[in-house]
């Protein structure tokens, strides 16, 4: 009838690709492969947020323009053509992230761009990049640490826009970014521990560059066996790529998470299996149809949100409010400090300086 | 000599004035001008509220019919009784319901009786005629009859015959009018599914946790699409008048649950569009099936072409017409015992519905292809309206043996339904608004970066404003308005919590915070802690030194 054991009627999906330039192409195809698996179980490109830098394809140095291949001798082009990039060159930024995840976006945001999520919505977020002890860098200018995105984890619980979460994340030392999580139903995988290096999988010599991440793509050989009806748990997601592997040690935390993994399925987070319940019921209609003159259509009036930049709807530097001290107050300081240092210590200093 | 001692005073007191004017003015300065602005919450009315004592108050008269009481005893009916029934949910929500029964005695209601079917009694409000056991207005094994708008017939035990004392069959009313009570207006489980965002998970049994993840949660508004997919344009011409449908059969409904939520409605016609399911061939019928297990993989490869609306971000429910194409047609769903499903139909939760519709009746094996085939609207609009019914919350629980229950008339919901739904609305918004004002304290109590800004300030406070009066208004009884104010407090704290401008994007941890302040100070400060220390050092220098010249 309905399976009351997982409690969601909806999956999500939030696949983060935080690296740009094209020597990061492996991390464009890690993320585009996940975003094939995560299609091709069920998930509607609707509840697909897909955050990636998307300079590999048409880059100037891609020998196979319009494609990103994620195995050596160019077998499978993960680009495809029916792929729904929804923030894409700068927009991928720490600040956009956390404002899909906390759901704090302007009125102007279409709703592709926006993590629809109820508290019956099993949510899987998957991040790749480099990373370092605590913190994971966005675009090579700015870092989102592991606190920050405890934090919005905790404040997603609070608004109850998740039922359960599924985190996995494919950086270096990936396994310090889920550390400090502290809201219940988080389940985190990582490809490696604190002090370790996740590596790339294998270099294509026609394209020049590493095409994967070792753990993604033994992730995604793993994920290629499953179909949506396959029965498949979390205790097998665990053991995929062992050191053997992977050289680095992945690793794990259930310890949030309220089931046991045991009896989660794969397809609780990586598909989209409905709950359905037959229709018993049927009401009696016995008025007939009454037939309305084409006139008498009303014409809905639309209007556009206004599309003004983030900065200026969330007022963020008011002009004239706040007082700044004038410029080179601190130099202004420090030339009073050393004149009086000068003239209680030693005049005939100053005097060679002027 | 005279000239250094000047001098040396001189470098003391210009040491001593610098680090004055740096403890008394520059610090102030720097603590100023770095901290956030905040504007003022209140948050202690938001502490009161997060204790969330709510009274539910529904207004029963209770009407006695001739035959029920003697003369006698109607002199003696009192005017009013309050009963009060206290529930707890989890431990931290209360919940007292009081329910104020007016016992009015009419003594020719035979009369009137024929009227309650037209009676309009205030939202939130019921109306009980207790009727003599010999009545015929009721069949034999029926003990209470509910009516489409908020009246009931209660039967009158066969005990209770005249005779007895008033307070006995006061007594004896009471546990069945509770039980009315409870099927037309709210329940503890009603209540407790309504607060299912504060209460802590517990299991429960399997229809009521079914029955909490079928339904929509409260939204201000809903978006209905209506899709006609027609894998076979070759073999089908349909022609459906949707509009008309909806503006008949659909719209009363909606425009009756105004006060719930708004609601949009479009159409779509989708060609090519398949089922993900292969239907398997039932040789002994000759007719196409689709298991009840298969009907969870139908839905996601459709999912991918319905559209929706771009701008709004409001909840949508889809509702599909599925018409088989003529290779595998009459296609009919089959449940778990292998048994036809009468209505052709299934939904899903918190989704929407799909119906399928068997057109091969309407030709024979030898007509030219495409046929126009005209969709019977009533017929298909009768399931959606079930389906809608379902996923908006209004259906019940079965009614308890003995209990009659009027169908739903024309509008496809009757009053006291419509009351039922705005009570667990009411509940919800109100416990969802309370939450989000609470947590939302919390955070900006909790991370001292977040700016607040004053629109923020004035939506909590509104929204407190709204909260406090949606609980008065569910005590006094005043359902619409009830409703209302819990709307408005919703969409303040929503508009509140949500705001762009509250991003913690200014999270420093200890060592940023040095790097970025020892450059500026250290150097400014080691000129100044030195010369204090020489200072203090010559200071003590004298006093040793004036301690021996004492002597």
């Amino acid at each position: 009838y309905i399976n009351i054991y997982s409690g969601h009627t909806n999956n999500w999906a939030v696949l983060v690709c935080t690296s740009r330039f094209w020597f990061n192409y492996r991390h464009v195809a890690n993320t585009l492969s996940v975003y094939r698996s995560v299609k091709r179980l069920g998930i509607p490109d609707s509840h697909i947020v897909l955050m990636l830098a998307d300079d590999m394809a048409c880059n100037h140095r891609n020998p196979k323009p319009a494609t990103v291949f994620s195995h050596k001798n160019m077998e499978l082009n993960v680009y495809g053509d029916d792929v729904e990039v929804d923030y894409r060159g700068y927009e991928v930024t720490v600040e956009n992230f956390l404002r899909i995840l906390t759901g704090r976006l302007p009125p102007s945001t279409p709703r592709s761009k926006r993590l629809l999520s109820d508290d019956r919505s099993n949510i899987l977020i998957y991040l790749t990049g480099h990373g370092g002890n605590g913190f994971l860098k966005f675009q090579d200018s700015e870092e989102i640490s592991n606190v920050e995105l405890a934090d919005a984890f905790e404040q997603m619980w609070q608004k109850r826009r998740y039922n359960e979460l599924l985190f996995i994340i494919d950086t270096c030392q990936g396994a310090s970014m889920y550390e400090r999580f502290y809201s219940p139903n988080l389940m985190a995988l990582a490809s490696s521990q604190v002090g370790e290096d996740s590596l790339s999988h294998q270099p294509d010599l026609a394209i020049g560059v590493h095409l994967m991440d070792r753990y993604t793509f033994y992730l995604l050989e793993f994920l290629e066996d499953i179909h949506p009806a396959s029965k498949t748990n979390m205790n097998d997601l665990f053991k995929v790529c062992p050191k053997s592997q992977c050289v680095s040690t992945p690793g794990h935390r259930t310890d949030l998470f309220l089931r046991d993994p045991g009896s989660v399925l794969i397809t609780d987070f990586f598909g989209s299996v409905r709950k359905v319940e037959l229709t018993m019921e049927t009401i009696n209609l016995t008025d007939p149809i009454e037939q309305l003159e084409s006139g008498e259509l009303q014409k809905e009036m639309h209007t556009y949100a206004d599309q003004l930049p983030v900065s200026e709807i969330i007022h963020q530097k008011p002009k004239q409010k706040d007082w700044h001290p004038p410029d080179g107050f601190i130099l202004g300081l420090w030339t009073l400090i050393l004149l009086v240092f000068f003239q209680t210590y030693g005049v005939k200093h100053l005097k060679h300086i002027f | 000599m005279a000239t250094t001692e000047v001098e040396r005073r001189r470098g003391q007191l210009a040491a001593l004035s610098i680090a004055a004017v740096v403890i008394i003015v520059g610090v102030p300065l720097w603590w100023r001008t770095t901290e956030t602005y905040r504007a003022w919450l209140p948050v202690s009315q938001i502490k009161e509220l997060a204790k969330l004592q709510l009274h539910l108050s529904a207004d029963v008269e209770v009407v006695f019919a001739r035959g029920t009481v003697t003369p006698e005893q109607q002199k003696k009916v009192p005017l009013t009784q309050t009963q009060n029934m206290e529930h707890r949910v989890d431990g931290d929500s209360f919940n007292a319901i009081l329910t104020p029964m007016r016992l009015s005695n009419s003594a020719s209601v035979e009369a009137d009786l024929s009227l309650h079917t037209l009676s309009e009694s205030p939202s939130g409000s019921l109306v009980v005629y207790v009727i003599p056991e010999s009545s015929s207005l009721l069949p034999q094994n029926v003990d209470v009859y509910i009516g489409q708008r908020r009246t009931a017939l209660l039967r009158i035990g066969s005990q209770m015959r005249v005779g007895k004392t008033l307070e006995q069959l006061l007594a004896h009313m009471e546990p069945r009018i509770k039980q009315v009570l409870h099927v037309m207006s709210f329940s503890h489980t009603d209540i407790t599914a309504a607060l299912s965002n504060r209460v802590r998970i517990s299991p429960g049994n399997k229809e009521s946790i079914a029955d909490s993840m079928r339904a929509f949660k409260s939204s201000p508004g809903y978006e209905i699409t209506f899709s006609l997919l027609n894998p076979d344009p070759k073999s089908h011409r349909l022609h459906w008048d949707i509009e008309g449908a909806v503006e008949t059969y659909i719209q009363p409904l909606l425009t009756k649950l105004s006060p719930v939520a708004n609601f949009s409605i479009d159409s779509q016609t989708l060609y090519y569009a398949m089922l993900g399911v292969n239907p398997r061939f039932d040789s002994s019928r000759s007719t196409y099936t689709l298991n009840a297990d298969s009907l969870a993989h139908v839905i996601n490869p459709v999912e991918a072409r319905l559209g929706s609306n771009a701008a709004s971000s409001n909840p949508v429910l889809n509702f599909l017409l599925y018409i088989p194409d003529a290779h595998h047609s009459p296609l009919y769903i089959h449940d778990h015992k292998k048994q036809q499903v009468p209505t052709n139909a299934f939904h899903s939760p918190r989704w929407g519905g799909i119906m399928v519709y068997n057109v091969n009746e309407f030709y024979e094996v030898d007509t030219v292809f495409p046929v126009d085939i005209n969709i019977d609207m009533a017929k298909v609009m009768g399931v959606f309206l079930a389906q809608l019914r379902l996923l908006l919350g209004v259906q019940s629980s079965t009614p308890p043996p003995g209990f009659l229950v009027a169908p739903c008339g024309n509008a496809g919901l009757a009053d006291w339904e419509l009351d039922r739904l705005m009570w667990s609305r009411s509940v919800e918004n109100i416990a969802t608004a309370t939450t989000t004002i609470t947590s939302l304290a919390q955070l900006l109590d909790q991370i001292g970066n977040i700016v607040i800004n004053d629109n923020i300030a004035q939506q909590v406070s509104s929204a407190v404003t709204s909260l406090q009066l949606a609980v008065s208004e569910l005590e006094a009884g005043n359902l619409g308005f009830a409703l209302q104010y819990s709307k408005e407090a919703i969409l303040s704290s929503e508009r509140a919590f949500f705001d762009p401008s509250l991003l913690h994007l200014l999270y420093f941890p200890d060592d940023q915070k040095f790097a970025i302040y020892i450059p500026l100070f250290l150097p400014m400060c080691v000129p100044i802690l030195l010369s204090l220390l020489k200072i203090v050092s010559e200071a003590r220098q004298k006093h040793r030194e004036k301690k021996p010249k004492k002597d």
